[in-house]
């Protein structure tokens, strides 16, 4: 019944993984038992695992990205460690090893670490953006994310029990066929992903839905707010871009269990046609991880800047760009292949085109700060450290659009550099900005300024040590993926690549204590009006946290800045707007649905629900609605005298 | 999944999901389709399997079958129509064809043009 599962599958002889997963497995076991002992399992179950609120299933979503984020952290140091080691020696990971960690680190970096993150923060900001109460399918999106949690968890398994596959964190036959690879690893890579595909891709139907169909009454599509619509185009790539990993990976399954030849050198199959696949998904995955970075800096920098963003339909525009060139480019990660130059030349001048959108959206970024009165929080100090990263890491990559320049580097750790550069100034800076920027609306109270600000100058310096080392190792000839190496050229730059670890991992600590200060502090940083960074769209409009429906009525969106509006209306008049007359609201019920599809992957009759809904009755809307009205009345006088003393 | 935040969220009043008019209608719709596509599945095996048409001709024949199956399909089972409220679906169908144009079409050329860079050899082994 276990198949291939014996207890050969862990490994006895390799004390590093078998630590290492008692560690993790004691830490967790301890956390269970800490939940368990303190009675928290009930609440936890009923509040949290079984439920379908879009708020707590981003929340979710988003920590299980971090954690998974700093789990390929701990990969990235094994592996720079490692090569600091392992100059004209063995260094302290054998192959097998070393293998299975940057295939590992890729792996959990995009699939479990990036994606959950910014699908985290689309699924909790994107229904309050709109002024809605909860996504198109609420259900669905408990399973999407418990198909990625199980996906992520197979993953984690596969250090300890068998093995990962040591193929690269995209497994390129035949090397990933069984001839080369008999053993279990592509098969954990290949049912963890396709498992949490599956997730990926219902929520970006989910999310899809919810931003065509679902909107507050007169928000029209160019009322919607700059991250809705990269949300939107961000799950349009999902949608159009994840069954083709579906059906890649699907075709490995059979060349690896049931002997068919898609991928193979013989009997007709090409292996060249896995790379052309597995590239026409993973370019537009690439503009997934981007898209709702670029949206959440339009916010942060709209907002810090105390100015509406500037050129709002060129950055519609832009975005809708790179939505549809970015499934023109992927040739790109293959020109070595072997092409002619008319395809080479074609998909070369296709990918600097990106550059134009891209290069439009700076210059929006920049014209936005441009005479406003800037605020340097955290979440700007990204926006700005990312604007500098973004534009050395791009043009790094219009380097790479150039075949020629493409065959010295291909493979190289320039490369590497550049996608780094390029992905964390990017994705990972923005995730680190929208989390400092909507904490407060989740929890409802602000993360502490000066632990996020040194974590900032931490990351962002390390950033640099650690790439522009890797620039130079890359440009002095140096591969990705070696376990040991004789050049001693390249000596100096991996130290520096190693001390460059080391300073983001201070800035990786900063956040964690970042974390623990703010909780302790949360009397001192309490966000009592639902708007701490004087926002400018509707989710700053409700409490923070937002009750479980969002909003006690649907406001009515009058232009591009509905809060903005209705906030520069109170202010002028004294006066909020007048109590509406409170009506009951129907809630989707929480179900257990997704949590026991994902697990046991049968569809289940025992989490079935009798009834759908709940009503919230008119005088509950009433009651929690007149506690924000009152912290904003509080608000506005005290708004009244800071306005008559600086006048 | 229940979608229950739909009734209260706003949404104008000719924004029905398809099919959502009426069973008796719905199901002469389906059936009708029904009718149709075997009537096109008959006729490409017909086609095929007699000398019918002209036999280079086939291929082309077959293909302008197979197309109007996929409208068949469009229009009596996906409910594709031009109305106003259909808009989406018509962008949703016209972004697909789009991507799968794209990836079938880019895959073809590429894959063909896989040797493009290798010396010109002669006696290379048959593929």
């Amino acid at each position: 019944m276990l198949g291939k599962l014996s207890w050969d599958a862990i490994p006895w002889d390799q004390p590093i993984p078998l630590i290492a997963g008692g560690i993790v497995g004691l830490i967790l076991l301890g956390v269970i038992a800490w939940i368990v002992v303190r009675g928290y399992l009930p609440y936890l179950w009923r509040e949290w695992i079984t439920s379908v609120d879009h708020k707590r299933i981003g929340v979710m979503y988003t920590l299980l990205g971090l954690v998974m984020l700093l789990r390929g952290f701990v990969d990235a140091i094994m592996m720079r460690s490692q090569q600091a080691l392992a100059f004209q020696a063995g260094g302290y990971l054998p192959p097998e090893h070393y293998n299975q960690v940057f295939s590992a680190h890729g792996v959990i970096m995009i699939f479990f670490g990036a994606m959950p993150v910014v699908i985290g923060l689309m699924n909790f900001v994107v229904p309050l953006q709109l002024g809605i109460r909860d996504v198109a399918f609420p259900t669905l999106n408990s399973v999407s994310f418990w198909l990625t949690a199980a996906g992520a968890l197979l993953v984690n398994i596969s250090l300890v029990v068998g093995e990962l596959a040591r193929t690269g964190w995209l497994p390129y036959p035949p090397l990933s066929e069984v001839s080369y690879s008999p053993g279990v690893g592509p098969d954990y890579y290949v049912w963890a992903l396709q498992i949490s595909g599956i997730g990926t891709l219902m929520s970006g139907i989910n999310l899809v839905t919810t931003i065509l169909k679902m909107r507050a009454p007169g928000m029209g599509y160019f009322r919607m707010p700059m991250f809705c619509w990269a949300a939107l185009t961000s799950n349009l790539l999902i949608v159009a871009a994840f069954p083709i990993l579906t059906a890649t990976l699907a075709m490995l399954t059979l060349d690896r269990y049931l002997g068919f030849h898609f991928f193979t050198n013989e009997a007709g199959g090409n292996m060249m046609m896995f790379e052309n696949l597995i590239w026409a998904w993973d370019h537009p995955e690439v503009y997934i991880l981007l898209l709702p970075a670029l949206g959440i800096f339009s916010e942060v920098i709209s907002c810090f800047s105390g100015k509406p963003l500037f050129g709002y339909r060129s950055m519609v525009l832009a975005t809708l760009w790179i939505c549809l060139n970015g499934f023109m480019t992927w040739l790109h990660h293959f020109f070595t292949m072997g092409a002619g130059p008319g395809v080479n030349t074609a998909f070369g001048i296709s990918t600097a085109l990106i550059s134009v959108a891209t290069g439009v959206k700076v210059f929006n970024y920049i014209f936005t700060m441009y005479g406003g009165t800037i605020r340097y929080t955290t979440p700007m100090l990204w926006a700005i450290g990312f604007l500098v990263a973004f534009v050395i890491g791009g043009m790094t990559g219009v380097l790479l659009a150039v075949p020629p320049a493409d065959f010295q580097l291909h493979n190289s750790l320039f490369l590497v550099a550049h996608f780094h550069n390029v992905i964390i100034g990017s994705t990972v800076f923005g995730a680190f900005a929208g989390l400092t920027f909507w904490f407060p609306k989740a929890f409802g109270f602000k993360l502490d300024e000066r632990w996020g600000q040194r974590a900032f100058w931490f990351t962002f310096a390390g950033l640099w040590a650690t790439f522009l080392s890797l620039y130079m190792a890359g440009l002095l000839g140096m591969t990705r993926r070696m376990q040991h190496y004789d050049v001693p050229e390249w000596r100096p730059w991996v130290l520096l690549v190693r001390a460059g670890t080391v300073v983001i991992f201070l800035g990786v600590a900063c956040q964690v204590i970042q974390l623990v200060v703010s909780i302790r502090n949360r009397h001192a940083l309490r966000d009592e009006t639902g708007e701490p960074w004087d926002g400018r769209s509707l989710e700053w409009s409700t409490a923070s946290p937002p009750p479980v429906f969002n909003f006690a009525f649907m406001p009515n969106v009058e232009n591009e800045e509905p809060y903005w509006t209705i906030k520069q209306r109170a202010v002028e008049t004294q006066n909020l707007a007048q109590e509406p007359d409170y009506g009951p609201i129907h809630m989707p019920r929480n179900s257990p649905t997704g949590f026991i599809y994902a697990f046991f992957a049968t569809f289940v009759v025992f989490a079935w629900r009798d009834k759908h809904e709940y009503e919230i009755p008119a005088e509950e809307v009433a009651r929690l609605d007149r506690e924000r009205r009152t912290a904003r009345q509080a608000w506005l006088r005290e708004s009244a005298v800071r306005l008559g003393e600086s006048a | 999944m229940t979608d229950s935040t739909r009734e209260h969220a706003p949404r104008d009043e000719d924004d029905s999901a398809p099919g959502d008019s009426g069973v008796a209608k719905g199901i002469t719709s389906y059936l009708t389709g029904l009718g149709l596509a075997a009537q096109l599945t008959v006729a490409s095996f017909t086609l095929a399997g007699t000398d019918f048409i002209y036999g280079p001709g086939l291929p082309t024949a077959l293909a302008v079958l197979a197309m109007a199956q996929i409208g068949i399909h469009l229009v009596f089972f996906l409910h594709i129509t031009t109305a106003p409220d259909n808009t989406n679906n018509v962008m949703a169908l016209a972004f697909g064809i789009f991507i799968a144009f794209l990836i079938v079409g880019g895959s073809i050329w590429i894959m063909s043009h896989l040797n493009g860079n290798m010396m010109p050899m002669d006696h290379s082994m048959p593929m």
